[in-house]
Parts: structure tokens; sequence; C-alpha cells
């Protein structure tokens, strides 16, 4: 399979992309790891007229302490989040969904800034993010601006960035590693897209794939901070749900994998 | 647009469709035919080579992203003199292949784990190989084959003057 045609554009510097994107408007689409995008362009669901590469900012490219929170720049790859010390250390769900986001190949490529912005609902790392409350940092012609992760996502594939703008950064909380924590995700084969998965940390639950974007599981989120047990809160998971049903599961299954895996997940962050 | 880079040790410069897959071009432009096209959907990893000391499905990499990279196939692995690299000998005493469609990509991902982990089990191997399918199903003589190679030390993670990771 072959992309339809399209210009390639190497950004230098966030300057470069931004003017890029600024100069080509709707026909553009920034390129990372090309994870994602590429295998849509290959089934030619999506046809941009114009790639702008930012894979060479390598001065966006690290996972460093700011202050309270770890600042991750948005060309830091999966298997660099993966496996560095930083993020093992002080936001340890992070490292560890990282680490599971397709497979080593994929992982060497695949890009933090990437699967935010593709706005997949059903990606990992965005789903690790929500529950850990990550603040976006867009730039755009007119300088930065801070996005709470809770706003950024429209819809399916569809977030908040303006078509002149570029996430460049992704900061998180400092946990440290006495904040229990938990992931879970089903899947049929290991390197598949969660059919759902639910991240757990802090009192606060989030699903992939439970809707047209990853979402917070506020039911079970309002049952534990009044003091429900795990098995009550998780039991409220998939209300107010409405997933899609399709080849890997129906919707019913997909609620009932919610409550068990927020079961689950909930339990590994208690018994940290 | 032009693209430069070095394949198995020797640079070159082509005039290639940005649309170009790496894959593509390590076959067709370059004529390194060892690399398969299995899936064509970043599943399968037939297509897995080595680039700048990292493994990639090259099938979901554009020859235009490869720009200014170190690109090591199948082909790039044996010594000048002929000898055989540690992990594709392997693959040949233990048996870690049916009908082979799969090798290429197995061996390439096989020496990427071993960067990483020179002393994996059998359990980290399996893991390891998570992005790589066996259509025959022959997954127990690759474990096996990963398993033997990495007797041969560092050796078995290295490429060439460039070492790897997974």
């Amino acid at each position: 399979m072959i992309p339809s045609n399209f210009e390639f554009v190497r950004a230098g510097s966030v300057d470069e992309a931004l003017s890029a994107l600024t100069e080509h408007g709707d026909e553009a689409k920034l390129i990372a790891g090309g994870h994602s995008l590429l295998p849509l362009m290959k089934l030619r669901l999506a046809v941009p007229g114009v790639l702008i590469d930012v894979a060479r900012l390598t001065d966006l490219s690290y996972v460093k302490v700011d202050g309270d929170e770890v600042a991750i720049g948005a060309t830091t790859r999966h298997f660099e989040l993966n496996t560095s010390q930083v993020a093992k250390d002080e936001v340890p769900l992070l490292a560890h969904v990282a680490g599971l986001v397709g497979d080593p190949q994929v992982r060497h490529r695949g890009t933090i800034g990437g699967t935010v912005a593709h706005a997949d609902s059903a990606s990992d790392v965005p789903t690790a993010l929500l529950a850990l409350d990550a603040k976006l940092i867009a730039q755009g012609p007119k300088g930065k601006r801070e996005i709470a992760i809770a706003d950024f996502y429209l819809g399916f594939f569809e977030t908040v960035l303006e078509p002149d703008e570029m996430l460049v950064e992704v900061r998180v909380p400092k946990l440290g590693s006495s904040v229990g924590w938990g992931y879970e995700k089903f899947v049929r084969r290991e390197n598949d897209w969660p059919i759902v998965a639910v991240a757990a940390v802090d009192g606060k639950v989030a699903m992939a794939n439970m809707a047209g974007t990853v979402i917070r599981a506020s039911a079970t989120e309002q049952a534990l901070s009044s003091g429900a047990s795990i098995e009550d809160a998780a039991a409220s998971a998939a209300e107010g749900t409405s997933p899609s049903s399709d080849m890997h599961a129906d919707a019913d299954y997909r609620q009932h994998l919610a409550r068990l895996l927020t079961k689950r997940a909930l339990h590994t962050a208690a018994s940290a | 647009m032009q693209v430069s880079m070095t394949v198995n040790g020797q640079s070159r410069t082509d005039d290639v469709e940005p649309r170009l897959l790496l894959v593509h071009y390590l076959r067709e432009v370059v004529g390194l035919r060892a690399t398969n096209i299995g899936c064509d959907t970043t599943s399968c990893g037939a297509c897995t080579v080595i680039v700048d000391g990292l493994t990639v499905k090259s099938c979901t990499v554009l020859a235009a992203q490869a720009d200014g990279s170190e690109v090591t196939t199948l082909e790039g692995l044996s010594g000048k003199d002929g000898a055989m690299h540690p992990v594709p000998a392997a693959f040949h005493s233990e048996h870690g292949l049916q009908c082979g469609f799969c090798t290429p990509g197995m061996v390439m991902a096989s020496i990427g784990l071993l960067k990483d982990n020179p002393h994996p089990t059998d359990r980290e191997v399996r893991e390891g190989l998570e992005g790589n399918l066996c259509r025959c199903t022959g997954y127990h003589n690759i474990v096996k084959a990963v398993l033997k190679a990495a007797e041969a030390g560092a050796a078995a993670g290295t490429v060439g003057a460039s070492e790897v990771s997974a």
C-alpha cells in the first residue's frame, strides 16, 4: 500500500514547523514517528498534501524534573519514556504504559506528542495522561498556551489544537514511587490497541476506547471519594458510557471490561 | 526529493518520491531484497531493519524520514571475511525457521533484543519478539535460536561497528 502524493517539509526548528503550518494550513499534517499517521495514509484514510517532519527536533526530546512536575518533550519516543530513570522514579505509571504501546519497533518510532495529538481514544499513553491530569503545552504563532488534558479532546481524532499550533511539551505531576497506580489493558494480541484499558492513580480513573475520546470514570471517582469500597466503586465504571461495537467487542462487553479492569487497576493501585 | 543515507556501511544519495516507503527504497532502489514485505500494516515485523541503532518496521517509515540515517539490513550482517553473524548462525543451527519468510525480520529484531538484554530468559525472548509474527507458528525454535545466539555475548547484539538497541 502506497500513500497518496504529498510534499515533504523537514522542519529544523519549532519556528520552521509553525511557519510551514501557517503557510500550508489545512493541507498540512505534522509527522513525528508517523506510526499512527502513515498507516492511515497508506489506506488513503488520510490524504495530507504536505507532511511537516518534526522528528528531528531533538531539543523537544527530553524527560526532566521541573519543580513539582515532570516535563516531557513532544518528540520523546515511547521507548525513551519507558526507559527513562526520571519517569520510572517520578511517574512510574507513565513509564510503564509507554512500554505497552505496540511493540519494540513501534516504540522506537512513536512519540508522546504524536500519540497525544493524534487523539485516538484507544491509545494507552493519553489514557495514563488523563488519569494523571496532565497539562499540554501548545505553541503557535502567538506563543505558548497550556491546555488541561481534560479540555484537549473534542472527539475521535479531534482536539482543540488550532491548525497553526503544535504540541511541544507534556507535563505531569511528580508523584514519586509511594503513590499507588494500576494499568489494565485488554487485548487479543500483545501488540494491539487496547479493546479497553483502564489507568488508576491517586483516586483518579481513566479509560481507553469507551467513548470517542479517552474519558474519566467519573462515577467511580465520586464513589471512591465518598468512601466506597473498590468493588462498589468499580461497579459504576461504565456509567454514562456508550462505547462502540466492533469486531473485537460489542458495547455490553466493553462495559463489562471497564468494570472488571477498573476493579483490577484499583486493587493494584491500593496494594502499592 | 533527494535522500542520503548509509545502507550497510555504504553511503548513497538517491532521488525519490516523498511517499516512497523505506522498505521499497531498500528493495527496489538499493536492490537489497532480503527485507520482506509481509502484512504491510506494521503488524508482522517481516520488514524489520535497524535505523540508527534501533529496530524499526520499514513498511511504516518513509525513505525521507530515514534521510541522514545509518540503515542495516540482513545483507549487512556478514563480516568482511564472510563469517556469519551469531544471530543468523543460531537460526541456522537451531533451525529457527520453517518457510523462512519472517526470518529476515526475526533476525534483525533478535539483534535489537540481545543488545538491550544480552542474557534473556525464554519469556523475555518471547516478549521481545512481540512485534514479529511467524505464520508457520515456528516460535519454539526461533526462541531457541535467540537463546543460543546469546551465548555469543556482545557480538550477538551488534551490527558491524554500530551497536543497536531493542
